[in-house]
């Protein structure tokens, strides 16, 4: 048997899957606790004893990979021009690379935006800004700026490559680990985030995984590749795109409800589905994520219960107003608490119904009505979802819940919103015994046996 | 006049698009592809174009002009306050040009280039005015700056 063990190590958790690679099947799961804080060995070591403990004697592993949202996640601030361009261009590389977007800054940094990069210490620093041959004051400005700063964190340049150089230069000589790339923008309106998405993984290889102390079980593994978001969108893409002689599942989403934040990610190019639409803004990447921070299933509670209202929560879970109220008192007080009683359960049914659907209508683009001389033009901001063949629903609360195959149905587009870009008819799956992430660890070096993998185990759910 | 040597049309950039509710796409098209064959760097932006998208394009590209097509009579309306916004982005010496049909009706047009003057435009043409003859103005405007067109790095 030729075997793979894939490793999250998480905010809480300790997670392991062993698979057969020839076999292309799971083997067993282990869990352990996040022992990252202390020494990350510890929550390993108890995740394998568990793992050993459910399958036999352990194997030996042909490849030991890991991803990591442990120690905060990988912390970003990315820095571009003007906000709708290089620096929205910024985020989406950072936010497609996994990153936890902490902070996005846009024209000349001021005295009070650098002391909030100083204050925010992230773990890597995008500075973008100005096309290829077009605006360079601002990021040589911005990169003074953060030369003189005191933040010690790598800073990757992604800016118009006539100054990337310079602005390195300026770096370095304040002795900031700098690395250049690609320019997220190098053509108006060209969106290339690709390089920095490369970038940041190299910098998070060599670097954070070293600062952040993972490295401590570095004899227990092969390699930490990526942040866990960015395994999960990996995996998404090889769905998705599938392999020369396995086709995969065409344009998805991916909707993964969490304890603090809800992530959407898509791969689909979000062309207009009808005709006359004009899109407009910015091209989207074709691997979109999306992080809404303020929709979380613990943590983040009541900020769901603000964005939908409490009523309609109420309403959704067959509880009165008090009843709901006294629930999402008892998360607030407790965000470790896991559902217990019918009613606590009927409640986090209904939060996980309104994160995916307000999660969703974010994500997805939108049109609307242009009245101009000749007629009512349609313009489309953002991706056209509606053609998208697949929604697939991932994290504990979707694949615990009572009723995920409802919640990933709010995902889908609503007649009586039709400005709203969402998945029309999709089929609905559930990554239900939490694969996604180890078939984008297995991705690059397994590519078939992670494909197999991924679609048996993205189970099909409801009647669509 | 010009001190320096003659700036060259392959270091200038510019914006090309309709303004406002317009989807008259045809004659920016043909400027626009004038323009890239007459050598300059041309950042189209199409129909249907705010006036602050121009201003934001410019500024990242750090164009040299910005070309404003109106061809649906409403321009008055759309690029009433362009050169503030403009300066408000810190592009107070880009040359700003317009052309199209500018106005409703037949108008002395004297009276609508000083219109479109006073709302800071550098240069106003009426519909019908060929690309040739906008290449000739864009190249005597760019010899009478001093500066160079464009700031390089490190420069």
């Amino acid at each position: 048997m030729t075997a793979a063990l894939l490793i999250d190590f998480g905010s809480t958790f300790t997670k392991l899957r062993a698979v057969d690679l020839e076999k292309a099947i799971i083997i067993g799961a282990g869990q352990g606790p996040s022992t990252v804080a202390t020494d990350i060995t510890g929550g390993l070591t108890k995740a394998l004893t568990d793992l050993e403990g459910r399958i036999g004697r352990l194997p030996d592993f042909k490849h030991r990979l890991a991803c990591s949202s442990a120690a905060g996640g990988l912390g970003m601030v990315t820095v571009g021009l003007v906000k709708e361009l290089t620096a929205e261009a910024a985020k989406q590389a950072a936010l497609g690379a996994g990153a936890k977007l902490t902070g996005a800054f846009s024209f000349g940094l001021t005295k009070g935006d650098i002391a909030e990069v100083e204050a925010l210490a992230p773990d890597i620093i995008l500075l973008a800004g100005g096309t290829d041959g077009g605006n360079s004051d601002v990021i040589l400005e911005n990169a003074e700026k953060l030369a003189t700063a005191s933040v010690t964190c790598p800073i990757i340049v992604a800016g118009n490559r006539e100054a990337a150089d310079e602005a390195a230069g300026l770096l370095e000589a304040a002795g900031k680990p700098v690395t250049v790339t690609e320019n997220v923008m190098p053509e108006f309106g060209e969106l290339n985030v690709e390089p920095a998405r490369g970038a940041i993984r190299q910098v998070f290889i060599e670097r954070i995984v070293h600062a952040k102390g993972i490295d401590r079980a570095a004899e227990m593994f092969d390699a930490v590749l990526m942040p866990t978001p960015a395994a999960v969108l990996e995996g998404a893409r090889l769905l998705s795109e599938g392999l020369d002689n396995t086709p995969g599942l065409g344009a998805l989403v991916v909707i993964d409800v969490g304890g603090a934040t809800t992530d959407v990610h898509s791969v689909a190019t979000g062309e207009p589905t009808a005709e006359g639409v004009i899109p407009h803004g910015l091209p989207e990447p074709h691997l979109k994520r999306t992080v809404e921070g303020d929709l979380g299933m613990r943590i983040n509670a009541p900020a769901i219960a603000e964005a939908a209202g409490l009523d309609a929560l109420a309403g959704a879970a067959g509880l009165d107003a008090d009843g709901a109220r006294k629930i999402l008192d008892e998360i607030t007080a407790d965000v470790d608490s896991l559902p217990e009683t019918t009613a606590q359960k009927r409640f986090d049914q209904a939060l996980a119904e309104a994160a995916v659907a307000i999660a969703v209508a974010r994500h997805a683009g939108t049109v609307t009505i242009v009245q101009t001389v000749s007629g009512p033009v349609s313009m489309q901001t953002g991706k056209d979802l509606g053609s998208v063949a697949t929604v697939i629903g991932t994290g504990g609360v979707l694949a615990h819940g009572a009723d995920p195959a409802a919640a990933l149905a709010r995902a889908l587009a609503d007649p009586a919103r039709p400005q709203s870009l969402r998945p029309k008819d999709p089929e609905l799956r559930l990554d239900g015994d939490y694969l996604l992430f180890a078939c984008g660890l297995l991705a690059g070096v397994e590519p078939e046996a992670a494909l197999t993998l991924g679609l048996a185990h993205m189970h099909p759910v409801g009647g669509t | 006049m010009n001190t320096g040597e003659k700036p060259k049309r392959g270091d200038i950039t510019l914006v090309t698009g309709v303004i406002g509710a317009d989807t008259h796409i045809v004659g920016n098209r043909i400027l626009s592809l004038g323009l890239e064959e007459a050598g300059f760097k041309v950042v189209t932006l199409g129909a249907l174009t705010p006036a602050d998208e121009f201003v934001k394009a410019a500024l990242e590209t750090a164009a040299d002009g910005i070309m404003v097509s109106s061809l649906y009579g409403q321009g008055e309306l759309d690029c009433r306050g362009f050169r503030d916004l403009c300066i408000e982005a810190g592009l107070e010496g880009i040359l700003l040009y317009i052309g199209g049909n500018l106005v409703v009706g037949k108008q002395d047009w004297d009276s609508v280039e000083k219109r479109y003057k006073e709302m800071g435009f550098d240069r106003v043409f009426p519909n019908g005015t060929r690309v040739e003859e906008v290449v000739e103005i864009l190249d005597k405007d760019f010899a009478a700056r001093k500066k160079p067109p464009r700031k390089k790095a490190g420069t």
